[in-house]
């Protein structure tokens, strides 16, 4: 393998990885503070790359406008559907709302087919991100570039808004205790529906940026990224906002140079996330960034 | 004799001889769905008893049936049958000259699947909740990513085709009322006590005495067996089968089966995994084109789906235990006995 060849590789691993990063931190903040996974978490990013295609297309706003009316509404849906399907079961047993969870990722996922229809849409074109640049023998199409750059910058932003704001402080106060933080008089509810926003924002800007780099959207185009993501921030330490970014690039530089140097097992691609959550929970249950759980009797 | 067994096995006797008529008068459409309802009622039972009475919640179900379903069928399928499948890449040649019976190929389907959930169980059930659902998932979709790519054992992507139809009413159903009696007889005995309690709580099961990890394996391990069985069911009753029939919305199905029925309640998966699969069908009349008078109605493919997804999330937010919850239907219940006998309780008093 040449050199030029394995620095794209390495941009392509890189950008999936921050992709993945990105998504990842949507799951990781929703257990981190309800302990439950977000099944429809693929399903809100699909929406926010449909909706940024709709707008586009459609309604044929100029794209950044788009990206921002498309990134609000996927926000405010992403609120919605915890209000719907989350909240109602605040104090039920953890099996119904991880069925009603699944339940709301198919339903989402069916109404994406019945609304969109099932036939794959072509995501327009945008010349600032679609161009192919050449760098020293190697052509990378420049999204590629814009993404990590994308999630390092929403990542750093993130990181302050947890760590020196005053809803940040709510929501690390929720994920220790949630009665403490209540009795603190902090409106649990407002926060747990603040969070699903921001997961939610992350996943639709993930959406966004895939449709540029894989411009083909399907209504079920959730479901896998959306899976492996979750197995990014599990891998990562679920909780943990570093751990699941780097989940999120271990996932993503490995499946690709897995490709790129066996390429026996491309066919196993898919599997790869898999074998790597399994082997994580069984050597190290809660993540490589996790921290140590003590047993509840 | 008890008045319970009695009436039990009046029955299934009254049953077998209204199977015998609907065989003799449905149409082959008919029959199918009534092939399919006794299949979901074995996927909804093997589901139940890993998910329901022992509160391990796995979401790796296709898999199994994966397993199963490719075993009988390469066990059926004639050697002729297997050339003509196998074009792209020859068949592995200690399968290529096999052909078994039905019945042999069935149960070593569910032992197939049953040694490939102890291989999955054994690591990972020390899991828990929502890290155990994730895994079995994986372990469903890691089957299925291998059965795509292990050409010369499953053919690949392309599948299996005329796999042999031995499924028929008297199989599917004969499955079924095995599968019932048998879940009936362990729920009812010492390893259902043990499953039940180790739902309720694990370290206090453990503290009694349970060994948790023997009860979870075996409760895993059956549960594969019979959704090997299903699958095989499935298999020879469709005669065609590929790796994207597996995917994850194949075990959505049954799940939506166990969570109407009642997550733990032997009665209400039998009842819902009958009343699903016939409304899965009835409901396709939502995907074509409806004519009421001079109103048409547009079809909209996958609206079946939608309704089915509400239906779930309306059961799971409104009324979470399911038509049955953990009970169960019983004579005295049906009669009305135990009503009846606590009047006559109250009167005494």
């Amino acid at each position: 393998m040449t050199f030029p060849i394995f620095m794209q590789h390495l941009t392509n691993g890189i950008s999936l990885g921050s992709l993945y990063a990105l998504i990842a931190i949507g799951y990781t903040m929703v257990y981190g503070i309800l302990r439950l996974i977000n099944f429809a978490h693929g399903e809100i990013f699909m929406l926010g790359a449909y909706a940024a295609f709709y707008l586009i297309t459609l309604v044929a706003l100029p794209w950044y406008l788009a990206f921002i009316v498309a990134i609000i509404a996927t926000c405010l849906f992403g609120m919605l559907v915890e209000r719907g399907a989350y909240r109602p079961l605040r104090n039920s047993p953890r099996i119904s709302v991880l069925i009603s969870a699944i339940g709301a990722s198919f339903l989402l996922q069916n109404l994406g087919i019945v609304i969109f229809g099932g036939r794959p849409k072509a995501f327009p074109s945008i010349p600032m991100f679609n161009n192919i640049v050449n760098i020293g023998g190697v052509s990378i199409v420049s999204v590629t570039f814009y993404i990590p750059i994308i999630t390092i910058g929403l990542l750093i932003a993130l990181v302050y808004v947890i760590n020196h704001t005053k809803v940040g402080m709510a929501m690390r106060a929720v994920s220790k205790d949630y009665e403490a933080a209540r009795l603190m008089a902090i409106d649990v509810d407002k926060i747990i529906s603040l969070t699903f926003g921001i997961g939610s924002l992350l996943a639709a800007v993930g959406g966004i940026m895939w449709g540029l780099k894989f411009p083909s959207l399907m209504p079920v185009m959730g479901l896998m990224p959306g899976t492996k993501c979750f197995i990014a921030a599990v891998v990562g330490g679920i909780g943990n906002i570093r751990g699941a970014v780097l989940g999120g690039f271990i996932l993503g530089l490995c499946e690709i140079m897995i490709v790129a140097f066996l390429p026996a097992l491309t066919g196993y691609r898919d599997a790869f996330a898999f074998i790597l959550l399994i082997v994580i929970l069984l050597i190290k249950p809660t993540g490589l960034m996790g921290e140590t759980l003590t047993e509840k009797v | 004799m008890k008045k319970e067994t009695k009436l039990n096995i009046l029955a299934i006797v009254i049953f077998i001889g209204l199977l015998f008529v609907f065989n003799k008068t449905f149409d082959s459409y008919k029959i199918r769905i009534l092939n399919l309802c006794a299949i979901y009622i074995v996927l909804g039972l093997s589901m139940n008893l890993i998910n329901g009475f022992t509160g391990l919640f796995t979401l790796g179900h296709a898999g199994f049936m994966a397993v199963g379903a490719y075993t009988s069928a390469l066990l059926t399928m004639s050697p002729a049958m297997k050339e003509m499948n196998f074009f792209l890449k020859p068949i592995v040649p200690w399968l290529a000259n096999v052909e078994w019976p039905f019945l042999p190929a069935l149960i070593m389907a569910g032992v197939m699947a049953g040694i490939v959930g102890f291989l999955i169980g054994a690591p990972i059930l020390k899991l828990r909740d929502d890290y155990l659902a994730i895994a079995t998932l994986g372990f469903g979709e890691i089957l299925r990513v291998i059965f795509t790519n292990t050409q010369s054992l499953t053919n690949g992507a392309l599948g299996l085709k005329s796999v042999p139809n031995y499924t028929n009413v008297w199989w599917s159903f004969g499955t079924a009322i095995f599968t019932i009696i048998f879940m009936v007889f362990l729920i009812k005995g010492s390893y259902g006590r043990a499953l039940k309690a180790i739902r309720e709580d694990e370290i206090a099961a453990e503290a009694m005495g349970i060994n948790l990890f023997k009860h979870k394996v075996m409760s895993f391990v059956m549960g594969a067996f019979f959704a090997g069985v299903g699958g095989a069911l499935l298999g020879n009753l469709l005669g065609t089968i590929d790796p994207m029939m597996f995917r994850f919305i194949l075990t959505f199905n049954i799940l939506l089966i166990v969570v109407l029925g009642g997550i733990g309640s032997i009665t209400g998966t039998v009842i819902s995994a009958v009343v699903v699969t016939v409304a899965m069908e009835g409901l396709r009349v939502l995907d074509g084109d409806i004519d009421i008078g001079s109103f048409h109605i547009e079809g909209i493919p996958g609206m079946r789906m939608v309704v089915f997804s509400v239906l779930l999330m309306l059961v799971i937010l409104f009324y979470n235990q399911g038509l049955m919850g953990t009970n169960e239907l019983t004579w005295n219940r049906i009669l009305g006995k135990k009503r009846l006998q606590k009047s006559l309780e109250r009167q005494v008093k």
